[in-house]
């Protein structure tokens, strides 16, 4: 099995829901607390494991808003894993879940230096590093109904942008979407092979925009321009 | 990258200080006339010791959960960091045999202590080396990623030890030897030129754009939100930005502190100046080092807005 994420640019919207979700369920799951620092003050900084950036593409009139939700993408060839020196990060054989093994951590910072897509953050009370956990605490819970066995971030979001499922299996949702909407990983060239997939934004007519003439606008105008002398 | 005040105190000083034990073993065995003296060996390895140790606490200062220190020797097979940190404990019981061996024998030592201090002076080298590859192997910094990291840390390890071991000599004897004169200058020559390729190399663009970060990479892509309105970890971190003419300013600061006046210093051939010379120079690779990590660009970055690293 190899479970991840596909997360859909084209409906996205931005709304943060899943970046929300996704602490509230691991400040108290297996890795939790997910801690902030100072988080009523002035400058507080808190441990996230979902983040949402906003990129213009293109120039205009062709621009497009893409709102880009990043969390840990499970890589095949997981780097975050091999530098750890301390055995606390580690790479599950039977699914491809990549963790951390809080008890064991201590804090060095390298595998966030050796991830590419900023999904590891240290928890500024614990000392440890966190991360996306795919929600291990949710997908194999036998105690909730069969369709609630998914990550938190993908119960809430309200387009149903993320959609969870295993990319080894090829009549899975995930790897239907990815063939055929041409998924994408972000920056293959340097081979950690993510397995978290992007959609790519449906190609759209471009909005036109022209003057609308009719005849109450161009009286409209008339008068406009005869209060302006 | 966020230059951590701890790691650069350690590298600099470990560096010195394995490069010291490694030039003084290599002399003393083949036979150097002026390092055939006990007070010099052990001054010069009580000094490479102090630096070390002195190094290896401060590299822990920036671990954020110090009490799992100890579980570090235990991925010996994958990780730079934990091979580091089982060479840097393996080297003591070898140099502190070398010098009980000089402290009872004298300098001239039988063939197990002259074992010992042959290994620690290869462990030593093997250390440094391990260091450098933890910044070398990251794929992520493309100013690190490269064999001119591993040459710059050996180099500019050396050329340290070389100046202190020249000090150390002249200050005990009185006198400053002409060969470790010599190879301190050579080594101050050598540590020039790879900081020299490595900042040329440096300059050159390559590597990840936001295009390839992002997938766009038929069309210009630009942030328009980091999607947080105060900083976070990797902002902290990763965000690191010193302004272009300051960099500059910092490395012509970087080269003459390091290298240039070091060796004037030494051609003026008197044992009080080479050890400010080597003050100097320790000093000058502070700078350096703290310069391998402002001008070391991550890839995050190209998430947060930046258009290549
Ligand atoms: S996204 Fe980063 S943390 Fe997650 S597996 Fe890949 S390298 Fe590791
Ligand atoms: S911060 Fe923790 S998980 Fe990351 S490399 Fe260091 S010990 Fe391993
Ligand atoms: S899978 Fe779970 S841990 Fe990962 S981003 Fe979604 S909610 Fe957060």
């Amino acid at each position: 099995m190899k479970l991840g994420l596909v997360v859909d640019l084209d409906t996205c919207v931005g709304c943060h829901g899943c970046a929300t979700a996704c602490k509230q369920w691991n400040t108290s799951g297996t890795i939790g607390p997910l801690s902030d620092k100072d988080p009523y003050g002035r400058d507080p900084n808190g441990a996230w494991l979902n983040r949402i950036r906003t990129y213009e593409v293109d120039d205009s009139p062709n621009s497009k808003t893409v709102n880009m939700p990043m969390s840990c993408m499970h890589c095949d060839n997981a780097a975050c894993v091999t530098v750890c020196p301390t055995g606390a990060s580690y790479k599950r054989e039977e699914d491809g879940i990549v963790l951390v093994d809080q008890d064991k951590c201590m804090g060095c910072n390298l595998c966030s230096w050796a991830c590419p897509y900023g999904a590891r953050e240290l928890d500024p009370q614990q000392g440890t590093m966190k991360k996306c956990t795919l929600c291990v605490d949710r997908i194999y819970d036998e105690k909730l109904p069969e369709d609630e066995r998914k990550p938190a971030c993908v119960m809430t979001c309200p387009t149903k942008s993320r959609v969870f499922g295993d990319f080894d299996d090829p009549d899975s949702e995930v790897s239907q979407l990815v063939r055929e909407r041409a998924g994408k990983q972000l920056m293959p060239e340097l081979g950690y092979n993510p397995v978290n997939t992007y959609l790519p934004p449906r190609n759209k007519p471009v909005v036109e925009t022209y003057d609308v003439s009719s005849v109450k606008n161009t009286v409209k105008k008339w008068v406009n321009k005869v209060i302006a002398r | 990258m966020h230059p951590a005040f701890s790691v650069l105190v350690f590298t600099v000083m470990s560096g010195a200080g394995y490069g010291l034990i490694t030039l003084m073993v290599i002399a003393h065995m083949s036979g150097l006339a002026q390092l055939q003296d006990s007070s010099t060996l052990l001054s010069g390895g009580i000094l490479a010791f102090l630096l070390i140790s002195g190094g290896l606490l401060s590299s822990t200062l920036h671990l954020a959960n110090p009490k799992n220190a100890w579980r570090s020797f235990s991925r010996f097979r994958t990780s730079w960091l934990s091979r580091e940190a089982v060479f840097a404990v393996l080297f003591y019981p070898f140099l502190l045999l070398y010098l009980f061996g000089i402290y009872s024998q004298g300098t001239e030592l039988n063939g197990f202590f002259q074992l010992m201090g042959t290994v620690a002076a290869i462990l030593a080298m093997v250390t440094l080396f391990c260091t450098s590859m933890i910044y070398a192997s990251l794929k992520t910094i493309r100013q690190w990623n490269s064999a001119l990291t591993p040459m710059n840390y050996l180099a500019l390890g050396l050329m340290s030890g070389s100046l202190l071991l020249a000090a150390v000599q002249g200050i005990v004897a009185g006198d400053l030897n002409g060969t470790l004169q010599n190879a301190a200058l050579g080594l101050v020559v050598l540590g020039s030129v790879t900081k020299l390729i490595y900042l040329f190399w440096i300059g050159k663009p390559q590597g990840s754009t936001i295009q390839t970060a992002t997938g766009f990479t038929q069309a210009s892509v630009r942030l328009l939100d980091q999607g947080h309105t105060s900083n976070s970890f990797l902002n902290d971190e990763f965000g690191y930005t010193v302004e272009a003419n300051k960099l500059l300013r910092l490395r012509g600061g970087m080269l003459l502190l390091a290298f240039v006046l070091p060796f004037i210093l030494l051609m003026l051939n008197s044992a009080a100046l080479t050890l400010i010379a080597a003050l100097l120079a320790i000093g000058g690779l502070l700078v350096e080092r703290w310069l391998f990590f402002a001008e070391a660009r991550h890839v995050v970055r190209l998430y947060h807005g930046d258009q290549r690293t």
